[in-house]
């Protein structure tokens, strides 16, 4: 698809080229006149340790405005540099970053200045249990369209796996009987994707859309025929969380990475094992030629479309599991549409994420954070209305997809149905 | 493959060609008016080869191959079936019946037909024709009760018509707009302010209504296309984050008084519009449209006109086809993405302002329900085509009255949420044409189907 190629790289103008650095320069005013402005006078307090741990660390106090500054000057600092000087790709991602940082310091800073403190190991805890669904369904993206098949069913994949979960672990009275059907059940959308996509070679945004509507139709349709007449499909147990010995008696680090359910672990040993095994071995190799030129790969004996077939169920696996955790691994019981746009903000999230499961992970966490700010922040600081920090995470994004990321390269076949020529 | 390069830069004999082969061929019912990728149905020779033929011929021809139209239906068919499935397999009835299978067969076999008959002709019934008012009509009865499904089904199809046209032309402009709920509540949010909180005479205010509206999603839309065309920002992305701002916007300003919300009350709830702003209907009572629905179809012909008539139309067309191919031929892409994107935010306005203005009079929290959804939806089905559309959007809303009608009927055994599941598989049997024709033994043939409706992330 040389059309495709030739879209990606339409010259970039001026105007393209020094859009981050500008973004960077606003973020640093927006910490300066804004946040650093109207901060109240007093300060921001950080709680570092949870009210029942053993070992108790001093609450960190700063003063909220002139940290607000002091912030949004690197920012500016950082927008200035990358306008000058010519950075390296590590150095302009590690630009972001620290302009993200910057900007989020700053804005808990201006929240929090005279209010009671905030307790950083709840919000990290927080930002985890938001990121979770987010991670796994951004980790089952990159599976699908590293092998070049788009999956927009990511949504319907984590709704079927929190249905499934939900009912099989409440009939059969067993959370790992439900935490593997949740699996399959998104396994199952999986199955489907691959079927019409490889072998029908249906569109597959238009494919990933429907998927979604049916999941949606099917799970609304079961829960009124089955869950909502039968209570007992439906009893809302959940995992417990598992303290890691030793670990979890860490300060900070224990309770916010150490102490949570399984669901937490399995989404580490995903990540570790999705981002090794794309890059860092002979499967992942293979799946990379067969995502950016499948006929190359197909030449030198690369089977495409098992490669695809494999990688798009083992996608929809991997979102069951979120899928799961969305029910049996938080809030217990099923309610139609639980999954609520987590699909597509973690389609958002693997876009930002740039197809790598450590980019996916990155802006994961980011909206995760965002979504846990809007949940805390107008408890602490009333003045802001719930909706509009509702926004927050949705704004963060369309100004990080606009502002600081801009046009992303996906896979090249992404999109694609091969066919033998 | 989707499309070849080679089709790109010269999209006018194919579409002329297709334009020429519709009278030739009735049975092409789909309107055959396609964008330039689909080429495959104005092969070259072919339309002067069916116009010697047979009318007769010419429809066993596309029956046995499969033309769109015969897919679709086929489609619809076989959604049903499947549909069937799901009514019989949840009802308990027909499950216990089939648990003593061996011993009575025939009951199991009647009990799951009575099961899906009844459904489906509730179905039916509730949104195009319920045979007993018509023989009442013979007895004396009301004559207007025949048409009171129909009435409602085009009551119900008229928001899906137009946010269907939203998406359907931003997919044959290339872009993938899921932001049509977004920009439906931007649309609902002018229209209402309009609507109550200025006064002015009846006929003018309808107007000033519906053109805020289009105005209220336009603005949405336009800024899509904006961040699009200027910093490459994907579409798909901040349309979804864009319908959950909106989202978060709508609850804000319901939520207070000196914003949208009624005076004296706790719920996300604006205040009614004013009668003035009223849409109204013809005819009536039941034999009524909407003025709503009118203005859907009169949008409906105005897509299509831009589509095929114009100079703009051409443009987003062949954006659509290939952004390169265009760029290379002169035309401002970047115009094109942004000015698209303006109608369909556009379009979505005005189906907010056909339910407020219309059918519901009062904006609240939960008024946007599925129409962003469903209009992706109508819009695949209409295969991204005006007329298509309008059809599509006629199905979807007899069948959402009919689902609303058959979970009366059967007491919530089975709930309207099956026509949402009817309507992703009918999709899904359209979008997959192959699949289609395996399972009914039809010969294949090129070019029929969605391949050339959406396209990857950088089409």
């Amino acid at each position: 698809m040389t059309t495709l190629a030739a879209a990606i790289r339409a010259p970039l103008t001026t105007e393209r080229r020094h859009l981050a650095a500008v973004t960077f320069i606003v973020i640093g005013l927006i910490n300066i006149c804004i946040f650093g402005v109207l901060a109240h006078a007093g300060d921001a307090g950080f709680e570092l340790s949870l009210a029942k741990a053993s070992v108790k660390i001093p609450v960190i106090r700063v003063p909220a405005a002139p940290v607000c500054y002091a912030l949004g000057a690197v920012a500016l600092g950082l927008g200035v540099l990358r306008l000058t000087v010519p950075l390296r790709r590590l150095a302009k991602r590690l630009a972001i970053a620290g302009v993200l940082v910057c900007f989020l310091l700053s804005l808990l800073c201006w929240a929090d200045a005279g209010a009671i403190p905030l307790n950083v190991i709840i919000i990290s805890q927080g930002t985890f249990t938001e990121s979770i669904p987010l991670i796994l369904g951004a980790l089952a993206g990159c599976l699908c369209e590293r092998s070049g098949v788009i999956n927009i069913a990511i949504e319907g994949q984590l709704l079927f796996g929190a249905f499934t979960a939900a009912i099989v672990a409440s009939a059969f009275g067993g959370l790992w009987v439900g935490l593997v059907a949740g699996s399959l059940a998104g396994g199952l959308v999986g199955v489907l994707l691959a079927v019409f996509a490889i072998s029908f070679l249906m569109d597959q945004i238009v494919l990933g859309v429907v998927l979604n509507v049916l999941v949606l139709g099917m799970t609304d349709y079961l829960y009124d025929r089955l869950m909502s007449q039968n209570p007992n499909y439906n009893t809302g147990i959940t995992f417990g969380s598992i303290k890691i010995p030793g670990l979890s008696q860490i300060p900070i680090i224990g309770p916010i990475f150490f102490d949570s359910t399984v669901f937490l672990y399995i989404t580490y040993v995903a990540i570790i094992v999705i981002q090794v095994a794309l890059f860092r071995s002979r499967w992942g190799l293979r799946v990379r030629a067969v995502g950016e030129h499948p006929t190359a790969a197909d030449t030198v004996g690369i089977s495409v479309l098992w490669i695809r077939y494999r990688n798009v169920i083992l996608g929809g696996l991997v979102a069951g599991i979120g899928g799961a955790y969305l029910t049996i691994g938080s809030v217990g019981s099923f309610i139609p549409d639980i999954s609520s746009g987590f699909g597509y903000i973690a389609l958002a999230a693997l876009i930002f994420g740039r197809w790598t499961p450590l980019g996916a992970l990155a802006a994961a966490l980011l909206f995760g954070f965002c979504e846990e700010m809007a949940l805390v922040l107008p408890t602490v600081n009333p003045v802001l209305p719930a909706p509009i920090m509702n926004m927050a995470p949705y704004v963060a994004t369309i100004i990080a997809v606009a502002g600081l990321v801009g046009k992303v390269r996906p896979p090249k076949a992404d999109g694609q149905p091969y066919v033998k020529a | 493959m989707t499309e070849t390069p080679a089709t790109g830069p010269d999209p006018a004999p194919a579409s002329t060609g297709s334009a020429a082969a519709q009278p030739a061929g009735p049975a092409e019912a789909g309107p055959a008016g396609a964008g330039p990728a689909e080429a495959g149905s104005a092969e070259p020779g072919k339309p002067a080869g069916s116009r010697a033929r047979l009318t007769g011929a010419v429809i066993i021809q596309a029956v046995t191959q499969g033309s769109s139209a015969v897919i679709t239906i086929l489609a619809i068919f076989l959604a049903l079936v499947v549909g069937g499935f799901l009514i019989v397999f949840s009802d308990p009835v027909v499950t216990k019946a089939w648990s003593t299978f061996f011993s009575y067969p025939v009951y199991a076999l009647s009990q799951t037909w009575d099961s899906v008959s009844f459904a489906y002709s509730q179905m039916f019934e509730g949104a195009i024709l319920n045979p007993s008012t018509v023989s009442a009509a013979f007895h004396g009865g009301s004559i207007a009760a025949i048409f009171y499904p129909l009435s409602s089904t085009c009551a119900q199809a008229t928001p899906l018509i137009l946010t269907g046209l939203s998406v359907a032309i931003a997919f044959r402009a290339g872009l993938f707009n899921i932001g049509a709920a977004g920009q439906w509540v931007g649309g609902a949010v002018v229209a209402t302010w309009l609507g109550f909180g200025v006064s002015l005479p009846p006929g003018i205010h309808v107007i000033v209504c519906l053109i805020g509206a289009f105005v209220g999603g336009a603005v949405i839309g336009w800024f899509v296309g904006l961040l699009k065309a200027r910093t490459g920002a994907h579409e798909v992305i901040v349309t979804i984050m864009l319908n959950y701002v909106m989202y978060d916007l709508l609850s804000y300003l319901l939520s207070h008084p000196t914003m949208l919300q009624q005076p004296h009350q706790t719920n996300e709830i604006a205040p009614f519009i004013a009668n003035s702003a009223n849409l109204g209907h013809v005819g009536g009572p039941p034999p009524q449209v909407g003025i709503g629905f009118l203005i859907a179809v009169a949008a409906a012909l105005a897509v299509a006109w831009l589509l095929s008539r114009t100079t703009t139309g051409f443009q987003f067309r062949t954006v659509g086809a290939s952004p390169s191919a265009a760029r290379t031929a002169g035309i401002n892409v970047e115009r094109s993405w942004i000015l698209v994107m303006l109608l369909a935010g556009g379009l979505a306005g005005l189906s907010a302002a056909t339910v407020i203005q219309g059918t519901n009079t009062q904006l609240t929290f939960n008024s946007y329900g599925t129409y962003g959804p469903d209009g992706i939806t109508v819009a695949l089905l209409g295969r991204a085509k005006p007329i298509g559309v309008v059809l599509a959007g006629l199905l979807f809303g007899a069948l959402h009255v009919g689902g609303t009608y058959v979970e009366a009927a059967t007491l919530g055994q089975v709930p309207a949420d099956i026509v949402q599941v009817l309507e992703g598989l009918i999709v899904l049997f359209v979008a997959a044409p192959a699949l289609i024709r395996a399972v009914f033994r039809l010969r294949s043939t090129a070019g029929t189907g969605l391949e050339a409706v959406a396209k990857g992330w950088n089409g």
